[in-house]
Formats: structure tokens, sequence, C-alpha cells
């Protein structure tokens, strides 16, 4: 690559300096990603919000939440926020096994959430609660249940990201992955603070 | 497995000359294709040049063939509403029919003509104004593309296949719910709009960091040239409007389809819900397609009357506060609701505000041709009769805002002749003005002027003839949506006139397919900065080579080939440029076109309860977007001896014109 006449251009980038370009890119799209779907997620606590006493004789907030698994289920994810937090310290220490390795805790842990959510609807479910009972509980379904949808999307994510780690080790592109989906867990973790508060704190007040 | 098809006709529309005829020329237009594709063996031409592509040019050129397309369809639907509508007491169309096409005829123009239309503009554009080598993301562009494309194809396939939507453009509920609207048309409306809709945010995003991070060096934010401007407000737009919609159509498919009670009468549904929220993004929608519009009309009269645009700085205060205050209108699609005088008057009020930014703009391009020296070529006379069309329907639509006016005007004939002035006169002729002026950057042959004019002319008697008598129709009382209506109403003779300019539309149309055959048979090589313009993307050959520019443009100026050329006049020399050196692009992909078509399997099935097909194809969706994130090698570099070779190619070109 023959190049000293360009110096002076002011313009002048290296590919180096071109692919760390690239990936610090696909970062501040993926911020702004996050940002439409706080718009998502914003719109659905409206709904919410306008629906929650719309009951139609059906079941009651008060009635139907059951604080405990809540409270279980709110710091599993709070703690999964703390060990994928490890995993990036971990890659920054240039740690490659504990890196998969908390990210493969996160991943329990995430999967420990699911499960519990995922109970408490077919609890709910068999209660006669469905997301067809009340404008209240099409609210809730639809809301709690789109942040259960993002969490398994981040879960599958995970575990495709641990294969690439373990196959390519730490490099900039496997960096720059890791950084955008502890992005996406610390988001989801904060959405969940808004889900506790406004669901199910304000539901059986 | 078929679930709720119990016989042929709940699956293939029949019964209906109409559709009939539509069915059997889709059916000899595939063939045909079919047929040319395969005797000139141009299958892997197709593949590897077009549908994998990831090159912003094609997917520009891509987005804007589709979009022809739809325009198309959609016009035919305005026709054949002309049609019923221009005598009283009429049966061309059976009511059902009608409100099918007025259904499609909305939905089309905006999403699936407009908005690409746009994108393709974009896409053209942008990355070659700014100096860029391509858009941030060009897998994501592309997948963006196919889509639109899908999504759109979903949407049309329901007028042979199921049943159109016939709830109107945006779908109110209980209308829109399965209480009143059983059939599957509804289901194609949301899967269509939903899946192009996921694209149109992409796009959003991808020319917000486009523009942000890939200007050439030197290129400020106030120097960008100001349909770059326009491009970043618009996707601002996009930004803040379309998650939205794709809330809005998410829950209403709830309601459809799993009993869900958002939108619903009874069971604590609220259906006004649904109304503030597809206004929320609806409002914005129409200034996502508008803004873009006035950034051409910059670009196109600082060129053309050879003066520096006047007030770019207040042109960019204007874009941005119209994006801003876009999103705090939309009420006054239904002051009738019954909000109450307060909320009334805050929705009046900022209507009317937003209006000032516009008048801003308007005073900018007046004064930018004042004492500059006019050619009057098609771009420019488009942009000339924009000027006063949108004036005037910017002017009705003040007073509409007026909200106890708009008790009157709600739903009139006057509406339709509002909205219809500003987005065709302001979006439809910004577009036709941005296709004319950027036609030979993308192709490299110059469009036949004279045609043109023929079309231009047709266009804007038709649309005066076509949407005037529209205003007087609406103060006499004709509500929009109606199908056929009495002799004694005394509305014929209006209507007759308003189809009168229709055709003269259409016409207009037919002259604009006739100019480009025109021209592609007498080919004649357009030279790179065509124009004489004044922007960057005209300092490289026309079309422009695949890496857009050999060596990094360096800016100092806004309009700064402008500056270059008049420097140049001056006998000054401009700094050598940079050495060649290897240029990286992104590598071809067949994702995005496959990711698509398992979206529209999904859709497809979603539409027909048909889980069999939506649940293995969402599987396709994700094994897709997996075997993206497992593929590392999606780059290369084009040599400099390349480079070389393609620049004397270009020159020699250049050269011989």
């Amino acid at each position: 690559m023959a190049k000293p006449a360009s110096q002076h251009a002011g313009g002048h980038h290296d590919h180096e300096h071109g692919h760390h370009d690239l990936e610090s890119l696909k970062t501040l799209g993926f911020w702004i990603f996050l940002m439409t779907d706080v718009i998502i997620f914003g719109c659905l606590f409206a709904v919410y919000v306008v629906l929650r006493n719309n009951t139609a004789g059906g079941p009651t907030a008060e009635e139907l939440f059951k604080m405990p698994g809540v409270i279980a289920e709110t710091f599993i994810l709070l703690t999964s926020s703390f060990t994928s937090g490890l995993a990036v310290l971990m890659m920054h220490a240039g740690k490659k096994k504990a890196l998969i390795g908390w990210l493969a805790v996160t991943a329990i842990l995430g999967a420990a959430f699911i499960t519990l959510e995922v109970t408490e609807f077919i609890d709910m479910v068999h209660e006669g609660a469905t997301i067809s009972t009340s404008g209240f509980l099409s609210g809730f379904f639809t809301l709690v249940g789109t942040h259960g949808l993002h969490v398994s999307i981040g879960l599958v994510w995970m575990v495709g990201l641990m294969i690439q780690l373990s196959k390519r080790g730490i490099t900039p592109v496997t960096k720059r992955k890791v950084e955008v989906l502890s992005l996406y867990w610390h988001f989801l973790d904060v959405v969940w603070i808004f889900v506790l508060t406004v669901v199910y704190l304000m539901g059986v007040m | 497995m078929w679930g709720n098809l119990e016989s042929f006709s709940d699956f293939f529309v029949t019964g209906d000359p109409l559709i009939l005829g539509a069915q059997v020329s889709i059916a000899l237009a595939m063939v045909a294709i079919v047929l040319v594709l395969t005797i000139f063996k141009k299958w892997g031409w197709l593949w590897r040049e077009w549908l994998t592509t990831v090159d912003h040019k094609r997917v520009g050129i891509m987005y804007i063939i589709a979009s022809i397309m739809m325009l198309f369809r959609g016009g035919v639907d305005a026709l054949l509403m002309r049609v019923q509508l221009a005598m009283p007491d009429t049966n061309f169309l059976h009511a059902e029919h009608y409100n099918a096409i007025f259904t499609t005829h909305g939905v089309i123009m905006i999403l699936f003509m407009a908005m690409p239309l746009m994108f393709g503009l974009f896409n053209i554009a942008v990355p070659l104004q700014i100096g860029a080598r391509d858009v941030a993301y060009p897998f994501l562009n592309s997948l963006s593309f196919w889509l639109f494309f899908f999504g759109a194809m979903l949407f049309n396939v329901s007028f042979v296949i199921g049943g159109s939507p016939d709830a109107g453009w945006v779908a109110y509920p209980p209308l829109s719910e399965l209480s009143h609207s059983p059939g599957v048309g509804q289901n194609f409306y949301i899967w269509g709009i939903q899946i192009s809709g996921i694209g149109s945010l992409a796009t959003g995003i991808n020319f917000v960091v486009t523009i942000l991070k890939m200007r050439a060096p030197g290129m400020k934010l106030m120097k960008m040239p100001m349909f770059t401007w326009s491009v970043l407000s618009s996707c601002l737009m996009i930004l803040f409007a379309f998650p939205i919609l794709t809330v809005t159509m998410a829950l209403l498919f709830l309601d459809r389809f799993m009993g869900a009670h958002f939108f619903t009468l009874d069971a604590g549904g609220n259906p006004m819900m649904y109304i503030n929220m597809i206004w929320m993004w609806g409002h914005p929608e129409v200034y996502i397609v508008v803004v873009p519009a006035f950034g051409i009309f910059s670009e196109v009269v600082a060129t053309f009357s050879r003066k520096k645009l006047f007030g770019y700085t207040s042109m960019v205060f204007a874009m941005i506060g119209i994006a801003v205050m876009s999103f705090f209108t939309w009420a006054h699609h239904f002051f009738t609701m019954g909000s109450g005088a307060d909320v009334n008057a805050f929705f009046a009020v900022s209507t009317m505000i937003i209006a000032i930014p516009t008048g801003v703009k308007i005073f900018n391009w007046l004064f930018t041709m004042f004492r500059g020296r006019i050619r009057f070529t098609t771009p420019m006379m488009w942009t000339i009769a924009f000027i006063p069309c949108f004036v005037v329907g910017g002017m009705t639509g003040v007073l509409l805002s007026v909200a106890p006016a708009d008790f009157q005007f709600h739903n009139s004939y006057f509406l339709i002749a509002h909205f219809h002035q500003v987005l065709i006169g302001g979006v439809a002729f910004g577009y036709f003005a941005g296709l004319y002026y950027w036609w030979p950057k993308m192709f490299g042959f110059a469009l036949n002027e004279h045609l043109g004019k023929w079309a231009f002319w047709l266009w804007n008697i038709g649309f005066y003839v076509c949407f005037m008598p529209q205003y007087f129709l609406g103060l006499d009382g004709m509500t929009r949506r109606l199908y056929t209506y009495d002799f004694d109403m005394g509305w014929g003779p209006l209507n007759m006139i308003s189809t009168v300019g229709g055709f003269l539309m259409g016409a207009g149309f037919l002259f604009q397919v006739w100019q480009i055959a025109h021209s592609i048979r007498f080919f004649k090589r357009a030279k790179g900065d065509h124009w004489d313009g004044r922007t960057l993307e005209w300092s490289i050959p026309s079309p422009a080579p695949l890496y857009n520019f050999a060596t990094e443009p360096v800016v100092n100026d806004v309009d700064d080939w402008w500056e270059t050329k008049q420097k140049l006049a001056k006998g000054e020399k401009l700094a050598p440029k940079p050495a060649l050196q290897p240029i990286h692009m992104p590598k071809n992909s067949s994702i995005p076109f496959i990711m698509s078509v398992f979206w529209f399997g999904a859709g497809f099935g979603f539409v027909w309860d048909w889980l069999w097909m939506a649940i293995p194809s969402m599987v396709g969706v994700a094994v897709c977007m997996i075997a993206r994130s497992f593929t590392y090698d999606d780059d290369y570099y084009i040599p400099v001896d390349e480079i070389e070779r393609t620049e004397k190619a270009a020159a020699l070109k250049e050269a011989s014109i």
C-alpha cells in the first residue's frame, strides 16, 4: 500500500482504524435501536395504564398477582444484569474462559427468570385469567410477555455468542458483540424495574 | 390443515370480472417474466447482481422500480373510484368492492409508493452527497428493501387471494376488528404493513448513523447538502413514529388472532386508543414523506437558479422544527371525537404553528429564485409548480385546523382535496423532481425533456381539474368514502369534471412511461455533472462506480463541488488528489432475500391462521439471523489497479460525450 502522498489530506484513515470505526458504528446503531425499543415499551406501558382498571368483571390485579414469585423474578434478573457486567469486565481483562463462564451464569439466570414467568402465566390461565378475559389482562399479558420475549431472544443470542467466543476468542468484532448484548441485557433490566413498579406494585397497592 | 377454508372461492377471489381480469393478467405477466429470464439465461445475473446486492445504488434502483409499479396499482385504484363517482347512481363498482379499493389506494400510495420512492432517493443520493462509499449498514439496507418488497407483495396479493382489506387506510376499530371484518383482508393489511414497517424502521436507523458518522472530512453538519438535512429530519421522525405503528398493528393483530380486548367494544377494550395511536404514527408519517421532498426542492432550486440556497440556516431549523412539531398535532385528525375544547384548542394551535416553518421554506425557495438565472428543466418545472400548489394545500390545511370549523369539514371531500393537494403537490411533485434530477446519476443517461414536459403539463392541469372541484363538493356536503350518490344531490357535474382531471393525470403517467422507454431506446449518455450541479454527487461519473469515490473527497464549503468549479474557472490550483488505496467493500449476501421470503411465509401463515406455515417460517427467520451472526467473512478490498482501470474507462466515456 503506497500512500505517502495522502498524509496531508486530513481525512486519512488506515485500514486498522477503519475496522474500529466499523465496530463503533454498529454500537451506535444498536443504541439507536434500543431507543426505538424504548418507544415500543413506552406504548405498551401507556396501553396498560389506560386499560388497567377495565377488568370487565374478570379478576383484578390484586386478586391475581402473587408477589413472592415476582420478587424472586426481580432478584434473579437483577443478579443476571450484575453477572453480565462481570462478563464484560472479564472481557476487558482478556480472560476468555471467565467471560464465557459469566455469560453462561447470566444465561442460566435468564432462563430461570423465563421459567418463573411462564409458570406464573400458566397458573393465571388455569385460574381462568387469559388474554381474552378483559382489557386489563390483554394489556398485562402483552406488556409482560413482550419483555419475556425480549429476554428469550437474548438467551438464544447469548448462546450463539458463547459459541463464537469459544471459536474465535476476544477480537474487535466479538468484543463489540459482547458489549452490545450486555447493553441489551441491562436495558431489559431497566424495563423490568418499570414493569415491577407500574404493573405489580401499583397493581397490589 | 387448511383451517378456515371451506371452498375454493374462500381462497381465490372469484365472481368479479374486474378481479378475474387482474388475475389473468398477473398470471400472464408472471409467465412472461419467467420465460424472458429463462430464454435469455438471466436468472444467475438477477440473483448475483440484484437480489443479493448490498450496493446502495442498486438497492435504490430496486426501490424505485417497485414504487413505480405500486404507483401504477394505486393509480388504477384511483381511476376506478373516479369512474364509479363520475355520474350519480352508477353501478360500475359495488359497495364492498369500492370500500376495498379506497382502502388499498390509500395504503399503497402512502406506504408502498411514497415510502419506497423516498427510500430509493435516499439510497441513490445521500451516500453520494456526503462523500461516503456506502450506507452505514449495507446488509441491513438490503434487508430493509426486501422486507418492504415482500410486505408490499403480501398486501397486494390480498386482492386476488382471500380478499382485500376494506376498513379504510388507517383501519379504525371496531370496523377492523374480527367482529366487523371477519375475513382475512384485514390480516393482510396488518402483516403487509408490519413486515414492511420493520424495514422502514431499520432504514431510519441506517440513515441517521450514515449521516451522522460517514460524512467526508470537512463536511460539518452545517455544510451538509440540504437534501441530506431533510433525510436526517425524516429519519429522526421515523425512529420515533414507526415503533408506535409496530405496537398498534401488533395489538390489533392480538385482538383478531387471540381474542384480546385492546380495541374491542366489549370486555374493557378502547377503540379510541387505536385512533390516537395510529395518528401518533400517522401524522408524523405525512411529514416523514414530505420533508425529503422539501430537501429535493432545495437542491433543485439552487442548481437551476445557479445561486446558493437562500437562508440555509433557517431552512435547517425549519426542517428540525417540523420534525419536532409533527409529534404534537395528531389529534387534529379527530376533533369530532369529543375530547373537549381544551384538547382541541391545543391541537388546533399546534397545527397552525407547524405552518410557520413551512412558510419560511416557501420564502427561501422564492428568494433563491429571485434574480437567479433560471433554467426551465423538468426538475425545475416540477419545483415551480409545487410552490403554488403546496401553498393552497397548506392554507386549506390551516382552515381544517380550526377546530370548530372542522366539525363542518370533517370527513368531507374538502378534506380529500386538501390532503391530495399536499401529498400530490408536495410529495409526488417532489419525488418526480428528484427522479428527473438524479436519473442521469442513477443510470448514466438523460431522460427526454420534451416528453417530460408533456407529462408535466398533463399532470398539473389534471391535478387542478381533478381536485379543485372536490373542495366545492366538500362544501356542498359530499362526504368521503361514498360509493355512489343520488342525482338530486346535485354533485354530478363537479364529479364528472374531477374524473376528467383524474384521467389527465393518468395520461401524464403514461407519458412518463413513454418518456423512460423512449430515452432507453434513443440512449444519450449523460455526463458526470449533467446539470452543472453543486453537490458532491456531481463530481463523480454517471452512473457512479461501485465504490463511489476513488479517493475520499475533502469538503470546505456548502455546495463544495460548485465552489471547486468556481476555483477551477478562476485558474486556481486544487490540492492534489491523494494516491489511490484499496477500498474496503461489503460482500453481497443472500440472507436478506431469503429471510424476507420467510417473513412473507410467516405473514401469509398468520393471515390464514395456518400455524403449520407461520411457525416454521418464523424459525426460518431466526435461522437466517443466526446464520448472519456467524458470518465473519463479509468484506473484501477492491485493489488499486482495478480502481485505476474503472476510473480510466469512466474518463474515456466522459470525454466521448
